[in-house]
């Protein structure tokens, strides 16, 4: 399987947001993309754009102060 | 069957534009959200930052109000081009270093470039004429429109039928007789709309949704600009600015120090690019350096910094300053008394 990391550590939100609506707009649908965060947040955040954009959080991590965010990519209208 | 035509709906987490957006889907309009960030948002950040606050629930309330409305959001960075609007805003500040009038026309002059790139026929805002004191007013409304270069593009449904017939309306894409008449600073009737549509749980922020709005903050940044000698900041100043007790004690310099465990964790992440002080022999906050200093003013500065320690009552503390190419130096210092700080240290 296709996968990206993508690093938004010290970023607070919604910039984490913000990167990953557009590192996914370069997406093909299927793509895995793994997001490393330090703001809490993205807990909340990101999940919500998700189920509004059509993407699916597979998986979340949190490991002393990172929180990483795995995401399939849906597809598109 | 016809497409549904589209609006772009300015997006702010706030009641006023879930309500506008909602009223406008409610007319078979697609509908999808534009929220704007200028690095001045109060969403997020500070919540982020402080640990009293880690226990909150946090969210994104412009996320929030989209995922009620079942429509997408698109986030959009506009920090570096907002300052020009913050620098110099046409209209003037309002009763702080808030640009409200200057704003609203960037933000919607960038969503009628957003709509003209993907295919949206409107604008939509949640404005009501006479909610706002600057940017929220039947003088002002018209401005907005036709500054931004919205002109007819740009419709409120919130009251819109206090307003001119907008082409939405004109063209019969919308039912002018199912918008409303709102106007003033009562949010009854807002309210009353939201338990219509069944809206519970909404955003009531106090102060408005943006920073530029609070007169501390507005001190801060208006220190910033008099040492800097120009206005100017980056990302990471108006980050600073939310975090931290600020005192400078001489033109050339500022201290940022933390006042909490939260607020230390973050400033640690900037000890790369600011000198830092921290007390060793006691425990104590961390503070950052922004500006220039000698060997006096750090030895001034770890006396503050000692101050806000446990060790404020010690004959002497232990503190270490760390340069930004990570050399350490250790000094051994008397904690400023409280008169030996000047009130108007403090920004």
């Amino acid at each position: 399987m296709n996968r990206i990391e993508l690093d938004c550590r010290r970023l607070l939100c919604p910039m984490p947001v913000i990167r990953v609506q557009n590192r996914v707009a370069e997406l093909e649908a299927g793509v895995v993309l793994e997001v490393y965060c330090t703001d809490p947040g993205v807990l909340n955040d990101v999940p919500a754009w998700c189920r509004i954009n059509g993407h699916k959080v597979i998986e979340t991590r949190s490991e002393s102060g990172l929180y990483v965010l795995v995401i399939e990519v849906g597809e598109s209208e | 069957m016809n497409q549904p035509r589209k609006a772009a709906a300015l997006i702010s987490g706030g009641l006023d534009s879930l309500l506008a957006a909602k009223v406008m889907l409610e007319q078979g309009i697609h509908v999808e959200g534009i929220n704007f960030y200028t690095g001045f948002c109060v969403e997020g950040h500070t919540h982020a930052i402080r640990k009293k606050d880690q226990k909150k629930p946090k969210r994104n309330n412009a996320l929030w109000v989209a995922e009620q409305l079942g429509i997408k959001l698109h986030i959009i960075d506009i920090v570096e081009q907002y300052k020009e609007v913050v620098f110099n805003p046409k209209h003037g500040y309002g009763a702080n270093l808030n640009p409200c009038l200057d704003c609203k026309i960037f933000m919607v002059s960038k969503a009628l470039e957003w709509i003209k790139a993907n295919g949206f026929d409107f604008i939509i805002t949640g404005e009501v004429i006479g909610q706002r004191p600057m940017s929220q007013r039947k003088e002002t409304l018209p401005v907005v429109a036709g500054e931004s270069g919205a002109e007819n593009l740009l419709l409120r449904p919130l009251c819109a039928k206090n307003l001119p017939e907008t082409l939405p309306e004109s063209a019969g894409w919308v039912d002018r007789e199912r918008l409303f008449d709102f106007s003033g600073r009562s949010r009854k009737p807002q309210m009353a709309l939201a338990q219509r549509y069944g809206f519970e749980d909404y955003a009531q922020p106090a102060g408005g949704c943006c920073f530029l709005t609070d007169a501390q903050y507005s001190v801060k940044l208006a220190d910033l600009w008099k040492a800097r000698g120009r206005k100017q900041y980056e990302m990471d100043d108006i980050m600073l600015l939310k975090v931290g007790r600020h005192l400078r004690p001489t033109p050339d310099f500022k201290l940022i120090i933390s006042r909490e465990e939260g607020e230390g964790n973050f400033l640690q992440g900037y000890r790369k690019q600011f000198p830092s002080l921290r007390t060793i022999s006691h425990p104590g906050p961390l503070a950052l350096i922004d500006g220039k200093v000698d060997d006096q003013d750090i030895e001034l500065a770890a006396r503050l910094i000692a101050r806000y320690s446990q060790g404020r009552e010690a004959e002497q503390v232990e503190v270490e300053y760390t340069a930004t190419n990570g050399e350490l130096r250790s000094l051994e210092v008397s904690p400023l008394k409280p008169h030996e700080i000047p009130e108007e240290w403090f920004i």
